[in-house]
């Protein structure tokens, strides 16, 4: 029944014996800073299906994002460094590739939306440009062809007046469109794998759910895999297949969507879910999780979740918890998580 | 653009106009009697003096003497010395020197200052940033008048000596460009070390962009995020400082002029300010600050081309 989660990332996978598009193999990340060494990723473990869709929660600080950076080898390395693990697509470690070889994934086949559009697309040129570059320099295409494949996609993302608008830079959209052009960017040359991170953070309520539901569409349509970060669990429901719950580094909980919302399997996603503001609970205060987000340059013993966790007993304090399987497709890393599903436990 | 490049030619006129007064003001203003400076020792005769003071409206106040001065400028007379020359045969060929000497320096610290800044940039925190670091905190902390002549002395003066060739010549404009290039870089220097460390800042703070970040996410290769995502966006506070280091550059050029003997406007500035010839002195300083202007015009119009935030403004 236990497993360890360096070795094992079944309980993770939705479809056993299928090679998984893109696997995360027992990661780490660390930085060197002043201060010491920060631990960001210490042992995360995913996978993503084509046409499947994962979503990466987790509070601030968890190591979603860098999880995603060390994904499309954007680190900084230095600082960064990736002392142990794997990140197979297609069955190959992009680790272990050349300088070359992953430059041939990165952006083609493994693409990325970033949060804040406006930062993230270039204030100097207009978005025309910037989307059709994919073309331009993957692809070898003339200035007129990318040009008008830079229409299409912004057809595609439903940008209205693309002909005319083609020409305008960034600034000129409003964060909606701008986010929709950083998408249409990122599945210019179909990716296999998309990942977007809080793609909707920096937008309207309204817009967000107008966001959420283009990705889904677009996954949909072309297959790919998607890897959803987000703080957001309200969306989750709707658009993701299985969830994974980081927690200081590690994926605390990882688990089809319904399983997770019907019956969370630890205290951490538990924390998360009861957090979310319901219609029958209206006038009721919400439920917070206390205490702070642990600091990863002094890292609790056992269990990270420890020092905030209501089930805590004394070898949490003591053992690390490996990511228990549950079932073939869930795993939880709680030592009380049998107890936590039945509730018998607090 | 149009609306932005009339907007900002508008705008250029008050500030030309409180500018030359500002001069004019302070020039007039300065303590002493022009023409007694002028006869220096001597009785000067009374009657003689009237009619000039009549001449040059020495009796008028100051903002109609002035208005008379715009009056002037405008037709290209810049006016008459107390000796009877014309100002602008004074300026004749001055001002073509002090020009080729300041855009020699541009080209100097545009081509030292950001090719140094950007490699101390991509070399961050090792031993050539540091270096270079430590040279432009040199060239800062060292006066014009010190470096000018060291280096006149050893590329001058040593060099010559030491190969018979006349490489950097150290005094006047008879050997064309070649002239240019010893005061060229003098005059530079500390611009070149403000440039520099300028331009490393700059990048290094567009490299950590996240539109630098999308463009590696996008796979493109390096040279293409450094030198089109990163560089077109550091370039705009490069260009800035350039332009506006053509006007400081030309009114800082009395130095080097003295020091190399170069017969431009600085020299002559700096005769006619001891000389007491007020219009030769205004009519420097007024192209001067017109020079600046336009040069502070072209750049925002430059900023308009590199940034388009200000373009749609
Ligand atoms: N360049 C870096 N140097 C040092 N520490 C870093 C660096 N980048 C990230 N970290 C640290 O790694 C940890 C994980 O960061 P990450 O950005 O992955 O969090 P996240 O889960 O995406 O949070 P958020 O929801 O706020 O985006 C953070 O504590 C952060 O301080
Ligand atoms: S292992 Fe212990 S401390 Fe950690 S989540 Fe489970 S009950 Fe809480
Ligand atoms: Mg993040």
């Amino acid at each position: 029944m236990v497993t360890n989660p360096s070795i094992d990332t079944h309980p993770l996978s939705a479809e056993v014996g299928q090679e998984p598009l893109l696997a995360v193999d027992n990661l780490h990340v660390e930085f060197t800073t002043r201060q010491g060494v920060v631990r960001a990723v210490n042992g995360v473990s995913y996978t993503v299906h084509a046409g499947e869709s994962l979503a990466v929660l987790g509070e601030s600080g968890s190591g979603k994002s860098v999880t995603a950076q060390a994904i499309m080898g954007i680190l900084d390395m230095p600082p960064a460094r990736i002392p142990k693990g794997e990140i197979r697509f297609r069955g190959t470690d992009m680790l272990k590739l050349s300088d070359q070889a992953r430059s041939q994934i990165r952006g083609q086949r493994i693409a990325m939306v970033f949060q804040d559009a406006l930062s993230a697309l270039n204030p100097v040129f207009t978005v025309g440009w910037q989307i059709g570059e994919m073309f331009r320099v993957h692809r070898g295409m003339s200035k007129r062809d990318a040009q008008k494949k830079a229409i299409e996609l912004m057809e595609r993302v439903r940008i209205p007046a693309a002909r005319q608008r083609v020409n305008d830079y960034p600034h000129q959209f409003s964060g909606g469109m701008r986010q929709r052009i950083m998408i249409a960017m990122s599945i210019a040359l179909d990716p296999e794998v998309l990942i977007a991170d809080e793609p909707t953070t920096a937008l309207d309520v309204t817009v967000q759910a107008q966001i959420m539901e283009l990705l889904a569409e677009l996954q949909r349509e072309s297959n790919m895999g998607l890897i959803l970060i987000t703080h957001d669990l309200g969306v989750v429901a709707d658009v993701a297949d299985k969830i994974a719950v980081m927690y200081a580094g590690r994926i605390v909980e990882g688990a089809p969507v319904h399983d997770v919302y019907k019956n969370p399997a630890h205290p951490y996603s538990k924390g998360l879910l009861d957090s979310i503001p319901r219609v029958d609970q209206k006038g009721q205060e919400l439920y917070a999780i206390k205490g702070l987000p642990p600091n990863l340059l002094d890292m609790p013993s056992g269990c990270a979740f420890h020092p905030r966790c209501p089930y805590r007993r004394d070898n949490c304090v003591t053992d690390v918890p490996p990511l228990y399987e549950i079932s073939g497709t869930r795993g939880s890393a709680c030592h009380y998580y049998r107890e936590v599903l039945d509730g018998t436990l607090g | 653009m149009g609306r932005y490049v009339l907007r900002r030619l508008l705008q250029a006129i008050p500030v030309l106009l409180g500018t030359t007064f500002l001069i004019f003001a302070i020039v007039y203003a300065l303590p002493g009697d022009p023409l007694q400076a002028l006869a220096g020792e001597k009785r000067v005769d009374p009657v003689f003096a009237a009619a000039m003071r009549e001449q040059f409206h020495l009796n008028e106040p100051l903002i109609v003497r002035y208005g008379y001065y715009l009056r002037d400028i405008v037709s290209g007379d810049f006016g008459t010395t107390f000796r009877g020359l014309p100002v602008s045969t004074i300026f004749e060929g001055k001002f073509q020197v002090t020009l080729k000497l300041a855009l020699t320096a541009v080209i100097f610290e545009g081509i030292i200052g950001i090719g140094l800044g950007l490699w101390a940039a991509l070399r961050r925190g090792r031993w050539e940033d540091k270096a270079v670091l430590a040279v432009t905190l040199l060239m800062v902390s060292i006066p014009t008048l010190v470096s000018g002549f060291v280096l006149q002395l050893m590329l001058g003066v040593k060099l010559k000596l030491a190969t018979g060739i006349d490489f950097f010549p150290v005094a006047g404009v008879q050997d064309g460009v070649r002239s240019y290039l010893l005061p060229g870089f003098v005059l530079a220097m500390v611009s070149i070390a403000y440039l520099t460390r300028l331009t490393r800042t700059s990048l290094m703070e567009t490299l950590r962009a996240d539109y630098v970040r999308t463009a590696i996410a996008k796979g493109m290769p390096r040279r293409r995020v450094l030198g089109r995502h990163a560089l077109r966006n550091s370039l705009i506070p490069m260009v800035t400082y350039l332009g506006a280091d053509l006007g400081t550059l030309m009114g800082g050029a009395v130095i080097t002029e003295t020091i190399f003997n170069l017969p431009g406007i600085g020299q002559q500035l700096f005769l006619s300010v001891y000389l007491r010839e007020n219009p030769v002195v205004v009519g420097i300083v007024t192209v001067l600050v017109l020079i600046y202007i336009v040069a502070n015009l072209v750049v925002d119009l430059l900023y308009a081309v590199l940034d388009p935030r200000i373009r749609y403004e």
